[in-house]
């Protein structure tokens, strides 16, 4: 199986410098049958690369130790849904995650586009049979998945506790998802700038990937905040470390570019910028994979014994250094082919959304490699923490969601002032409503008030938008509103999609700036009984909870210590919280056969009540102080005389004793450290992200009439090479 | 007025709001920052009472908690000089002896006190040392 692997890595490697080899040729020779070939070998390496990837899954399923990979991330008490996965916390595995999805989606491009953009299309497949050489270049050369281990254990390492969580299980694909997509536009780009072909159609033609890398990413990058709420047991979504700023940039340049798009389509201006902000989007995504790789900052993701930051400086280099000089070279193709006509316009509006996406993105660089800069300024290494970010990045925040309500009421080229005025009075009326309200609640947090009155005026247009389009639609087609609306939506995907996810965006801002302006939190020791007080609820420690888990295949997985608290309000039951330290046996034989039970890994398992408004949210920290002379002398009894008890015996008695410790954790609790968080809204970051998600996918959903073009441009090319037979 | 003069104090009202917006951010985050130092570059040149973000493992054995206050000692990454650090409030989940902690903190006597909710523990998958693979 091993070699198989090995083989199938080298195979794809051959396959994709063939790629990018005869793609080039061909295109310079104009040589069709060439090019496609070059075509087809993305399809070949597609094929290589997942049955690489079934290969190495297979043995994660099977539990196979003779894989160094699955010996060290698995384990047979691993529970089958984590083992499908446990691939990808592997810096081998993560890698050939990426090289797979990177072949898939360059061969589903490569297919769509294969009767468009014949000029184009063989120099964008160089470009990502390029990137495919490096990725399973440092597969076959450096980070092999198909090492073997020698002697095969018996058990593996197992899965990381932490990385048990459903988020976990789609937040690297979904993110590599966007990273790999992100290169479609990069390398159609490329091809653009090489053919001189700069006209709309290659931006037109990989859109929907384009607006697909935006969606994966942004999914991506929710599910990291909700594992990172629901599993780390700090309480928190986002804490402004390097590995989460690194996603996060490419998709606020991504944004940018699907916006300012619009105006090259409508109006042929802002070709520079377009083609550089795509650009900088593909340099962005790598630079993300090589901050997680390279150790050049501190991250607690990032993986320290990484040597893979050498290769990817280089991968960085030549794709800033081409990207420049391509754009350098043909600046005189990229002249924009109409001026802006006035200040108050849309497409300012859309240039100032664009110039603020890309303030946030240089906030967050500049934040993210501070260390670095500061280094180098002053000798001395410094970093910025998270209240920096936020006062940098929330007045730009709320500057992007007035724009996002301002983009809609402001027509192309020109405003007038009745137009205008027409246009805003609801929105503004409904702002000032809102601020108004929000004073007579004493809410005056000055960023988080101002942030909720431009959403205000931002959500009216958008209902605004919609109310208008509907009235216009039931004027002309006699519709009911039901269907009126939703065949304004169905002949304008792109249009209504986009509102949607402006909702979604919105409500996702509004729940940040809530949670973090109203949250309380504190920390409470209690035993059963007591009770501590925040944020106007009481919370009661009500009894102590213990539990020793088997997996399947019998072998103990896990103790769980916690606890079950009831929640008042007023004097009102509010609801029953349920929350644990789940502790996970210890691989290391240096630790006694009791005390590894407790001093392996352990995870938190939160108490959330999550509601519309507020969520009540608690972590237990238990004390195993109590507990500690019994685990002591369970270690002296199993290594003296246990140790010569036959090793089924053994086991069974080990199991009840461990019973008997979770048992006494019961009998006679210690007092138990509490983390108690009271946040408004969270739920709105989680509903904002669902309707971006709900948007982008009607957005991203072909038009009648694109199915159309596609269908005509195959049935020409048939009739061409029909005609080129005869 | 003439349309290229109106392109040309556009485009320098442009140049200076991103060259004031530029020096904003420069400044705020030079005097925003914490210096990164590790344990022994703690020893050798800290001061009392200013904000420091030490980098380093936590010392086997130097662990103990009792309620919400936690005390252990901080070493270097590859080095014996330590620090101990007092800490209040609950630590990460993977935080344990051995593991790459960062954490801000200040001088105070004799120790260091570490800054509520900065304590941040290296996520222990992604930092297994690399075994030989055969």
């Amino acid at each position: 199986m091993l070699t198989a692997g090995k083989l199938l890595l080298v195979l794809a490697l051959l396959v994709a410098v063939y790629g990018a080899g005869a793609s080039l040729v061909g295109a310079r020779a104009g040589n069709r049958a060439l090019t496609d070939s070059g075509r087809r070998a993305v399809y070949a390496m597609a094929v290589a690369l997942v049955a690489t990837f079934v290969l190495l899954e297979s043995m994660f399923l099977r539990s196979d130790f003779s894989s160094y990979l699955v010996a060290t991330h698995s384990s047979t008490t691993t529970p089958a849904f984590y083992r499908a996965t446990a691939m990808w916390s592997s810096q081998e595995g993560s890698l050939l995650l990426w090289a797979t999805l990177l072949s898939v989606w360059s061969s589903a491009v490569l297919y769509l586009s294969r009767n468009r953009m014949r000029e184009i299309a063989p120099y964008a497949t160089a470009v990502l049979c390029g990137f495919a050489v490096f990725f399973v270049g440092l597969l076959v050369l450096k980070e092999t998945p198909f090492g073997a281990t020698s002697p095969v254990p018996s058990e593996g390492t197992g899965l990381n506790p932490l990385l048990r969580h459903p988020s976990m299980m789609i937040h690297p694909p979904m993110l590599y998802s966007g990273y790999t997509l992100f290169a479609v536009p990069f390398a159609f780009a490329v091809g653009a700038l090489v053919t001189r072909r700069l006209n709309a159609d290659w931006i037109r033609s990989t859109r929907p990937f384009t607006l697909a890398a935006w969606l994966f990413l942004g999914i991506g990058i929710i599910l990291g905040a909700r594992w990172s709420y629901t599993e780390l047991g700090w309480g928190g979504y986002w804490a402004w470390d390097p590995v989460e700023n690194a996603s996060l940039m490419p998709w606020l340049t991504g944004t940018a570019f699907l916006h300012s798009v619009m105006i090259q389509e409508k109006r042929g201006m802002l070709k520079v910028w377009n083609v550089s902000l795509v650009l900088a989007t593909g340099v962005l995504a790598i630079l993300g994979t090589f901050l997680v790789r390279s150790g050049i900052l501190q991250s607690i993701h990032a993986f320290g014994a990484s040597t893979l930051g050498g290769p990817f400086l280089v991968l960085i280099a030549v794709m800033i250094l081409g990207s420049a000089a391509l754009v350098v070279s043909r600046s005189a193709d990229l002249r924009s082919d109409a001026k802006l006509d006035a200040i108050v316009s849309r497409e300012s509006v859309f240039l100032l959304n664009n110039l603020v996406l890309v303030a946030m993105c240089v906030i967050v660089f500049w934040g993210t490699f501070f260390p670095l800069i500061s280094e180098a300024i002053t000798g001395e290494k410094a970093s910025v923490g998270p209240p920096w970010f936020d006062r940098a990045i929330v007045p730009a925040a709320l500057l992007l969601v007035l724009l996002t309500g301002l983009g809609p009421v402001l027509a192309w080229r020109r405003v007038t002032l009745a137009n205008l005025r027409h246009q805003l009075v609801g929105p503004v009326v409904a702002g000032s409503v809102c601020l108004v309200a929000l004073l007579g609640l004493g809410i005056t947090a000055g960023t988080s008030v101002a942030l909720f009155v431009v959403a205000a005026f931002s959500l009216t247009v958008i209902a605004q938008e919609f109310w208008r389009g509907t009235r216009a639609r039931r004027a002309m087609a006699d519709e009911s509103p039901p269907t009126a609306l939703l065949s304004l939506v169905r002949r304008n995907r792109r249009r209504y999609g986009g509102y949607l996810v402006h909702v979604g965006v919105i409500t996702l801002f509004v729940g940040v700036a809530a949670s973090s302006a109203f949250e309380s939190s504190r920390y409470a020791d209690l035993r059963p009984g007591q009770t501590a007080a925040i944020g106007g609820y009481d919370v009661t420690y009500v009894r102590p909870t213990s539990r020793v888990v088997a997996a399947p295949n019998g072998r103990l997985e896990r103790i769980d210590l916690g606890a079950v608290l009831r929640v008042r309000k007023d004097g009102k039951g509010v609801t029953t919280l349920d929350t644990r330290r789940s502790y996970f046996p210890s691989a290391d034989p240096s630790l006694g056969p009791v005390s590894r039970f407790f001093d392996g890994e352990s995870t938190s398992e939160v108490g959330l009540k999550a509601g519309a408004f507020k969520d009540v949210w608690t972590v237990i920290a238990p004390s195993l102080a109590g507990l500690q002379p019994a685990i002591d002398k369970g270690d002296r009894v199993f290594d003296g005389p246990g140790a010569r008890l036959p090793a089924a015996q053994r086991a069974t008695l080990l199991a009840q004793a461990l019973d008997g410790l979770a048992a006494s954790y019961v009998r006679s609790p210690p007092p138990a450290t509490f983390r108690l968080l009271i946040s408004p809204l969270v739920t709105w970051i989680w509903l904002g992200a669902l309707i971006v998600f709900a948007g982008g996918l009607v957005a991203m959903w072909p038009s009648p009439r694109a199915v159309h073009r596609m269908v005509s441009a195959g049935y020409a090319a048939r009739v061409a090479r029909e005609l080129t037979k005869v | 007025m003439d349309p290229s003069r109106k392109r040309k104090i556009r485009l320098i009202v442009a140049l200076g709001a991103v060259v004031v917006l530029a020096t904003a951010l420069v400044y705020t985050s030079f005097t925003a920052s914490t210096e990164a130092k590790s344990p022994s570059q703690l020893l050798a040149s800290a001061q009392a009472g200013k904000a420091y973000e030490v980098t380093g493992k936590v010392a086997a054995g130097s662990w103990t908690s009792r309620g919400t206050t936690n005390v252990f000692r901080v070493r270097d990454r590859n080095g014996r000089e330590s620090v101990p650090i007092r800490y209040a409030g609950a630590v990460p989940d993977p935080f344990r002896e051995g593991r790459e902690i960062v954490v801000t903190v200040r001088k105070a006597g004799g120790t260091w006190v570490g800054e509520r909710d900065t304590l941040v523990t290296k996520c222990p998958s992604k930092f297994q040392q690399k075994a030989p693979k055969t």
